[in-house]
């Protein structure tokens, strides 16, 4: 039924038994499985398979690529003047708070010496190209043109012209891996712009965002804007996150359901910026200061150190 | 008695090279983005299955293995889930290998569509049991497209095999 095969099949060779190969393999898959989700320790495979994966699969990008150059090719001139009409009116309407902005953060700076503030860190990073986004349909991730080759490390965050979109999980030699803010369970320490009130958003996989352990009488209303609080050694404070759109206030529960949309073009754009890390943050106080009080306070940082680190 | 189906007809021997470039070239095939559309079919599982139904000595659970990590690299997901669920496909299409290929073309199809969506479900159930989201039921479509496709895929496949024995120029068809 096979063929005609030239050479008989060889009946006394043929290897491990089935079963025994099933079971091997399977161990294996399992174990490595459960290693690179909890672990993590298993980069250094990924990044050498993906030195030999990542270049078909650019390949393999580029019909799709081409067809967009194509349209864009084919727009015409018309919608490109008005685009570049649409520009040059945007770029006038911003033109006074840009012009002032050199000045008032040098103003900023002299004042915060002169009250012996900590320097505002600066906000500066690369411009990556996105590639693609992750084929994983449990995940909502997306790759960028720059890697390891470029300086970019796990952890540092991704933003477009109107706010955060990401942040830097996985690095490769010329790629790297952002996962966006509303992958399930993501998480960014926030502020809310209104109240100043501080929280932190949980990603919720379905393209929204949700604003977790916010009590039901807390002050919050539809329309509110967080900013990232910067209260974490990853994003630098003040980048729009999430508007709300939905408050349920269900007296049942102690929390309030508060739910939200990402400011930033977070499933369609082409163009991020990966911003560099942050510098380190000074050291936790010891957390055996002998005040009364104090180890509820330093309880409470444990926990927003979790956090944290999960969200790395 | 029993009448003559596709699948007797003596054909022939497969060449390894071919085996190999189809599987690349499913490869290819997953990487083009279009597994945001839904029921695009997850070409690897499918032509994995159809050589490890055919060619059952040739294409088994090592092939399987290593596909299944080249999946897992290239998707982002998490290593293991393509080789867990690719290994136990190959396992299975192999000791059914047999049995199948009994049948004319739409009877096997209908056999390899319970594979090849346990082959999604596990997928699923791995990743669900450690609190990924759900992806919505178009992902459990490309199974079912894949089984709509097993008769052109079958005639594409099997194609350098159906070529005469005697190559001769002179021959009328």
């Amino acid at each position: 039924m096979a063929g005609i095969d030239h050479a008989p099949p060889p009946f006394f060779k043929q290897g491990p038994a089935p079963l025994a190969l099933l079971t091997f393999y399977i161990a294996v898959s399992l174990a490595i499985f459960v290693v690179d989700l909890r672990f993590k320790s298993l980069d250094l495979l990924r990044q050498s398979i993906a030195l030999v994966v990542d270049p078909v699969q650019r390949v393999a990008q580029t019909p799709g690529s081409l067809v967009d150059y194509a349209a864009t090719y084919l727009q015409g001139m018309h919608s490109l003047q008005q685009e570049n009409n649409e520009l040059k009116h945007a770029q006038l309407a911003t033109a006074p708070n840009l012009q002032r902005l050199a000045q008032l953060e040098s103003e900023n700076e002299r004042l915060r010496k002169l009250l012996a503030v900590k320097e505002r860190e600066k906000a500066a990073g690369q411009v990556t190209q996105i590639l693609y986004t992750a084929r994983d349909p449990f995940s909502r991730k997306i790759i960028v043109d720059k890697g390891q080759q470029a300086g970019i490390v796990a952890g540092q965050p991704a933003i477009d012209e109107t706010g955060v979109v990401g942040q830097v999980t996985r690095v490769f030699p010329f790629s790297a891996e952002i996962t966006l803010i509303t992958d399930k369970d993501q998480v960014i320490p926030v502020q809310i712009v209104r109240s100043g009130q501080r929280s932190v958003v949980f990603g919720l996989g379905n393209g929204q965002l949700e604003l977790r352990y916010m009590p039901a009488n807390a002050d919050i209303q539809v329309g509110d804007v967080l900013v990232t609080s910067g209260l974490d050694g990853i994003y630098l404070p003040g980048f729009p996150v999430a508007r709300v759109v939905n408050i349920e206030r269900d007296s049942a529960y102690s929390f309030a359901r508060i739910f939200c949309v990402p400011i930033a073009g977070v499933e369609n754009f082409g163009e991020v910026m990966v911003l560099d890390p942050r510098q380190p943050l000074p050291p936790a106080p010891p957390e055996t200061s002998g005040r009364p009080g104090s180890s509820d306070k330093a309880g409470l940082r444990g926990k927003k150190k979790k956090t944290m680190s999960k969200a790395n | 008695m029993q009448s003559t189906f596709t699948s007797s007809r003596i054909l022939q021997p497969v060449q390894p090279w071919f085996i190999f470039f189809s599987l690349i070239g499913a490869v290819a095939l997953n990487f083009i983005p279009t597994a945001h559309w839904p029921g695009v079919p997850d070409w690897v599982a499918m032509v994995l299955c159809f050589w490890c139904i055919r060619e059952f000595r040739r294409v088994g659970m090592g092939w399987a293995f290593v596909l299944g990590l080249l999946m897992d690299v290239a998707d982002g997901a998490v290593l293991g889930q393509h080789c867990f669920a690719y290994v136990l496909l190959a396992y299975t299409a192999s000791s059914l290998s047999r049995r199948i290929l009994w049948f004319p073309l739409v009877q096997q199809a209908l056999q390899v569509l319970p594979l090849l969506l346990a082959t999604q479900l596990l997928q699923a159930l791995m990743r669900l049991a450690v609190g990924a989201d759900f992806p919505g039921w178009g992902y459990f479509v490309g199974p079912v497209v894949a089984t709509l496709l097993w008769i052109p895929a079958t005639f594409i496949l099997l194609l350098p095999q159906y070529r005469p024995v005697e190559q001769d120029p002179n021959r009328p068809i």
